[in-house]
Order: structure tokens, then C-alpha cells, then sequence
């Protein structure tokens, strides 16, 4: 009689570390990219499948905090900084990108850019002086940060006061529109998954790990934590700057705190430290809380519940749960 | 030009708060020599290596490299200069595997000036590298244990991969806090004729440690500290003899004799 035992599919492939070898067979070669197809393809067509106006413009809004969500992930697991500086990127990245457009003439696609970078750099400038510091400094100061610029925008009535700043360009088309933020979000998500494997990201993780041990290796860890900063606060930037192209509108609604908050409960329920997880929380979390959008404010509430209810129940985030799943799949082999 | 001592220490003072850690200490180290410091426990030998390498700040005193005063430069540009120094409670990238561990000192500024190992180049990327400089410290090449997680690494090789981290850099000199301590005798034994390979590379060694014996195989100049202040500095018998010492440090004549035995 045939004799049959079960066997894991990544077991052949674990072995065989370290990237070239892992492609022994089309099969273990499927089974590797399978995942990450699914999420490509998945994104590349959801326009189509929700066609509505209205859903797509929750796409829009999905792959903005998916943005803010990646950003935070970076940096609070691969540098050690936690950052409650969503809305402040989006609000640096949004105004910039609002003045390029109205004032300057710029189109969005010339002036997203220079929204990314400029405000990048910006937000790195202003969360310089507390990168020296360890703690609980950087999470105040980049949480502060935000509401300051509100309350100064409205004194002052710079950037168009309260009303904010109107009749800004919108994106060629909503498909152009679409697909611009889907697309920017995988370069960024596989760019980051890239980066953090990277001699450069290791010493990234090194600074979390044990900073003193890389200032006894001669290197500058403000100098490594402040371009940590730069490359997420890019990301944050340019979310803010695709935002003010999406509304046409820019005002100090920008720098609210849900911009804060939901990367941060997406990155727990997605899976903190696996980058794709926080992805996958905004995809889960952006649309429910649009179906809640009549209680308003009362919204917070409901992130919190499920935070908390995370937290209790599944701290390791639905990411790190299917990677354990996937790993344990088996197959039936002959003996 | 060659009897300036690679790094001269003066006056170096650090208070803690009411507590005098180091009282005016002066030494000096020559080129290529290795120097032992000893002193009971809280004689303030730590807080010594933190202020050289600007760790913490000094309360008064100058540091001087090759000449150069230093007192006054952050930790990292001091590590830069190829003053690098070992942590007693060791520091390694829990998260990272050992050879991994290498990458981020292979990453520096100085490692690049002087190692000419960019990713690619003729020695190879810097886990090729990383792993030559863990063989070279006693790290079988063929086992699995250069591959394992830092954090699951027994006490004998994270000792070796504090000073890994060190020779990552080319350092020109290395101050070592207690590298000796918790390892067996037998580890100890294979460490020794490292410390005595890195000092036919030609690169200076401070060696901070409670294992007098095996300290006094290598270093031929031992200075000795208590409660913050120098006591007396010498060969290892001058130092043995010294009465200050004997009372200071071991309490009673006996232990003194048993040490010198074996020196
Ligand atoms: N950060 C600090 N704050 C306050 N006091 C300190 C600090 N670091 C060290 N000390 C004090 O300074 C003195 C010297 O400590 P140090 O760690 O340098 O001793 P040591 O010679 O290295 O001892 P050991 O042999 O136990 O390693 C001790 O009295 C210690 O309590
Ligand atoms: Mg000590």
C-alpha cells in the first residue's frame, strides 16, 4: 500500500536561504509570490470593482492613511521613534502642494513632487531637535506639532484663515487619480520592505536595537534617525499632498487628529513590524469607518474599542497571524 | 614622533551628583602597548573608558589622541578616530544574527575610509566580511553559530562580538571593559592568544579586569585604581607589592601571594 505523510511547502525553501536559491521550482516559486500578487493585482483592481463615485473616492482615502500607516510603521519598529506626526505631514505635504498649485500655477503632478520633497524636508527640520533625545519626546513633540500649526494658521489668518485655501487643481481624471495613489502606495510599501532589509535599514534597526553600540561603531545616530524621518515623513507629505488634489481643498481640517490616530490603530490591527499588515488595516479599517461616518466624531470611539480589542486578543495583528498560516499550509507527499 | 603616547589621559575628574567617580587620573598609552587597569568594584574603571570615549560627559580633565585633544568631541566622532571600546554589559543587536551584527560598524564612515569593503568590492559585501572578522575572533566559519540570533548567543561569544565590532572599524587602539569576566576558564584560555594577536597588529589595548592572572600574561604595565583615584601604576610585580594595593584591593596579604604565583 502507498504509503502518504503531510510535509510543510516552505520547509525546502526556508533551507535554501537567502533569495537565488529559493527558486527551485515553479511551484515554491508560486508559492512565494502568490501572496504578493494577490495584494498587487487586489489593489490594481479595485477601481474596478467599485466603480462608484463614492467608493472610489474611499479608495482615494484608503491608500492615504495607507501611506500614513507604512510611515509610521518604519519608523516606530525599524528606527525606534514613535510618531504621532501623521497629521502633520499631511498638513506640511497638503498647504505645500496647495500653494504650488494656486499661487505658483503648478499642475498636481508637478506640484505632488515638489510637496513630497520640500515638505519632507520640512518636517525633518522641525523634528530635528528632538531626535537626540530618547523617550517619549519625539511622540509629544510631533503629536504637539500639529495642533500648534492649526492654531497658528487660524491667529494669524495666513494660508487662507479658517476658510482654508480654495480652487485647487484636481487630478486629470479620477482613473488618473486613482491609480496614482494605488500605484504610489506599492512603491512605497515595497519600497520600504526593500529599504529595511538593506545594509542602510539594518543600521536603521541597529539604532532601535542598541543605539550606544552604533555611536561606538563612529556613526551619528541623530544623522540616521533624521533621514529615517525624512523618508517617512515623505511618505506622509505626499498623502497630504495627493489629499488637497482629491478635495480641492485645503484647510487646518488637515492637521486633525484622526490623521494621528487610525495609521496607528490600522498598524495594530494589521500587524505592527510587517509593513503589508498596516496596508491591510487600512483596508479594513478606512472603509468601516466611512460606514460609521454619521456618528461624527463618536468615531474615535469605535477605533479605540477595536484597538483595545486587539490588543487584548490578537496583539500580533492579522499580517503576522496569515504569515504563521500560510507557513503551516502542507501538502500530502508520497513516502 | 613615535614615543608620543597614542592617548594621554589628564586629570580626567568625573562627579556623579555628591559622588567623586574619578578624582584627577592621569595615565597614558603608548603605541601598540597593552595596558591593565585593576581596581575593586566601583573604583570607577567604567566611568573611566565612558569619559574617553565621551559616553558621558567628563566634569573637568583633557583627553589627548596622537596629540590631538579630544575632550571635547561626541562619542561618535571619537569611535571615528579609531578609539573604539568594548561595553562591560554587552551591547550587542539582540534582533540581528551575529554576522549581521557586523554590517552596521562595516556601515560607518571609518570602516569605509579604511577598509575599501564597499558592497562588491574585491573583499566581498559586507556579511562576507563580517564573517571573515567573526572567524578571526574565534567564531567557527562552518558551523551554524555566526548564523544564529545575537540574542541566543552564549556570554563567550557575544565577549568576541564586542570586540568584533571594534576590529570592524580598524581601530588603532581598544579599550576593553572586562572581556574576561563570566567565561570559563577554558574560554578564557582561547582568548588570550587573541588579545596577543591583536597586539602584534600593531593596534593599542586597554584592558580593564578582576581576572588579575590571565591580565598579567599580557599587559606588562598595570595601573590601579580606588575610589576614583590612581593608586599606583607599574609592571604587575612593582604593582602586587605595593602595600596601598594589597589593602585596598584584596584585603589581606595571602591572596596577594597566590596571584603571584601564578603571574
Ligand atoms: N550613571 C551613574 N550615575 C551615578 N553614579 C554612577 C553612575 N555610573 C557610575 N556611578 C558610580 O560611580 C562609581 C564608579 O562606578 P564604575 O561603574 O565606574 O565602577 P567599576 O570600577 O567599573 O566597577 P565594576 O568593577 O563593578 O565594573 C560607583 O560608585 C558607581 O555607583
Ligand atoms: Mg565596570
Amino acid at each position: 500500500m502507498e504509503q502518504r505523510r503531510k510535509e510543510r511547502i516552505d520547509r525546502g525553501i526556508k533551507v535554501r536561504t537567502d533569495g537565488l536559491y529559493a527558486l527551485m521550482s515553479w511551484r515554491e516559486l508560486g508559492y512565494l509570490t502568490l501572496p504578493r500578487l494577490v495584494l498587487i493585482v487586489g489593489m490594481l483592481i479595485l477601481p474596478f470593482v467599485m466603480p462608484s463615485m463614492y467608493w472610489q473616492r474611499v479608495i482615494s482615502i484608503v491608500c492615504i492613511y495607507a501611506l500614513l500607516a507604512v510611515s509610521f510603521d518604519l519608523l516606530a519598529h525599524f528606527v525606534g521613534l514613535v510618531s504621532l506626526g501623521g497629521a502633520l505631514f499631511i498638513g506640511v505635504g497638503g498647504y505645500i502642494s496647495a500653494i504650488m498649485n494656486t499661487s505658483f500655477g503648478f499642475p498636481p503632478l508637478l506640484a505632488i513632487p515638489i510637496a513630497t520633497i520640500a515638505g519632507a524636508g520640512i518636517c525633518t527640520l522641525l523634528l530635528f531637535p528632538c531626535l537626540p533625545l530618547r523617550g517619549v519626546y519625539f511622540a509629544i513633540v510631533s503629536l504637539m506639532y500639529p495642533l500648534a500649526m492649526a492654531r497658528v494658521i487660524e491667529a494669524l489668518d495666513i494660508l487662507g484663515g479658517t476658510d482654508g485655501i480654495m480652487g485647487i487643481d484636481s487630478f486629470p481624471n479620477r482613473w488618473i487619480e486613482q491609480y496614482f495613489v494605488i500605484l504610489m502606495v506599492l512603491l512605497f510599501l515595497f519600497g520600504v520592505r526593500r529599504l529595511v532589509n538593506l545594509d542602510l535599514g539594518l543600521v536603521l534597526r541597529a539604532v532601535k536595537d542598541n543605539d550606544q553600540a552604533v555611536r561606538a561603531s563612529g556613526m551619528n545616530i541623530t544623522f540616521y534617525k533624521a533621514v529615517a524621518v525624512f523618508f517617512s515623513s515623505a511618505m506622509g507629505c505626499l498623502g497630504g499632498a495627493c489629499l488637497v488634489h482629491i478635495y480641492m481643498w485645503s484647510g487646518i481640517s488637515l492637521f486633525a487628529l484622526d490623521f494621528s490616530i487610525l495609521p496607528i490603530a490600522a498598524t495594530v490591527i494589521g500587524g505592527a513590524g510587517t509593513i503589508v499588515g498596516p496596508v491591510l488595516g487600512c483596508l479594513i479599517l478606512v472603509p468601516v469607518s466611512e460606514l460609521l461616518r454619521d456618528f461624527g466624531t463618536l468615531r474615535i470611539v469605535f477605533y479605540s474599542l477595536i484597538l483595545v480589542a486587539f490588543i487584548v486578543f490578537r496583539s500580533e495583528g492579522i499580517m503576522v497571524y496569515g504569515q504563521r498560516k500560510y507557513h503551516q499550509i502542507e501538502r500530502w507527499v508520497k513516502v | 614622533m613615535s614615543d608620543q603616547p597614542i592617548l594621554e589621559v589628564k586629570e580626567a575628574t568625573k562627579t556623579f551628583g555628591g559622588i567623586l567617580a574619578l578624582n584627577r587620573v592621569s595615565f597614558h598609552v603608548n603605541e601598540g602597548e597593552i595596558l591593565g587597569i585593576i581596581g575593586p568594584n566601583g573604583s570607577g574603571k567604567t566611568t573611566l573608558i565612558n569619559c574617553i570615549t565621551a559616553f558621558i560627559k567628563m566634569t573637568s580633565g583633557k583627553i589627548f589622541f596622537r596629540g590631538k585633544d579630544i575632550s571635547r568631541k561626541p562619542a561618535h566622532k571619537i569611535a571615528d578616530m579609531g578609539l573604539t571600546r568594548t561595553f562591560q554589559i554587552m551591547r550587542p543587536y539582540y534582533s540581528l544574527p551575529a554576522y549581521k551584527n557586523l554590517v552596521i560598524p562595516l556601515f560607518s564612515p571609518r570602516a569605509k575610509r579604511t577598509g575599501g569593503w564597499r558592497g562588491g568590492g574585491k573583499l566581498g559585501d559586507r556579511n562576507t566580511v563580517g564573517i571573515d572578522i567573526l572567524e578571526e575572533i574565534g567564531f567557527e566559519r562552518d558551523s551554524f553559530v555566526p548564523y544564529k540570533m545575537a540574542s541566543t548567543l552564549p556570554t563567550g561569544y557575544l565577549k568576541r562580538l564586542e570586540l568584533a565590532r571594534c576590529l570592524a572599524l580598524k581601530p588603532e587602539i581598544i579599550l576593553c571593559d572586562e572581556v574576561f569576566s563570566g567565561l570559563s576558564m577554558s574560554e578564557i584560555a582561547s582568548m588570550v592568544p587573541l588579545i596577543e594577536r591583536l597586539q602584534m597588529d600593531g593596534i593599542a589595548l586597554v584592558m580593564i579586569e578582576h581576572r588579575l592572572r590571565e591580565l598579567f600574561r599580557v599587559a606588562r604595565r598595570i595601573m590601579v585604581l580606588n575610589f576614583g583615584e590612581k593608586l599606583i601604576e607599574g609592571t604587575p610585580e612593582e604593582v602586587m607589592a605595593d602595600e596601598k594595593v594589597k589593602e585596598a584591593y584584596f584585603g589581606s596579604a595571602e591572596e596577594v601571594e597566590e596571584v603571584m604565583t601564578y603571574a
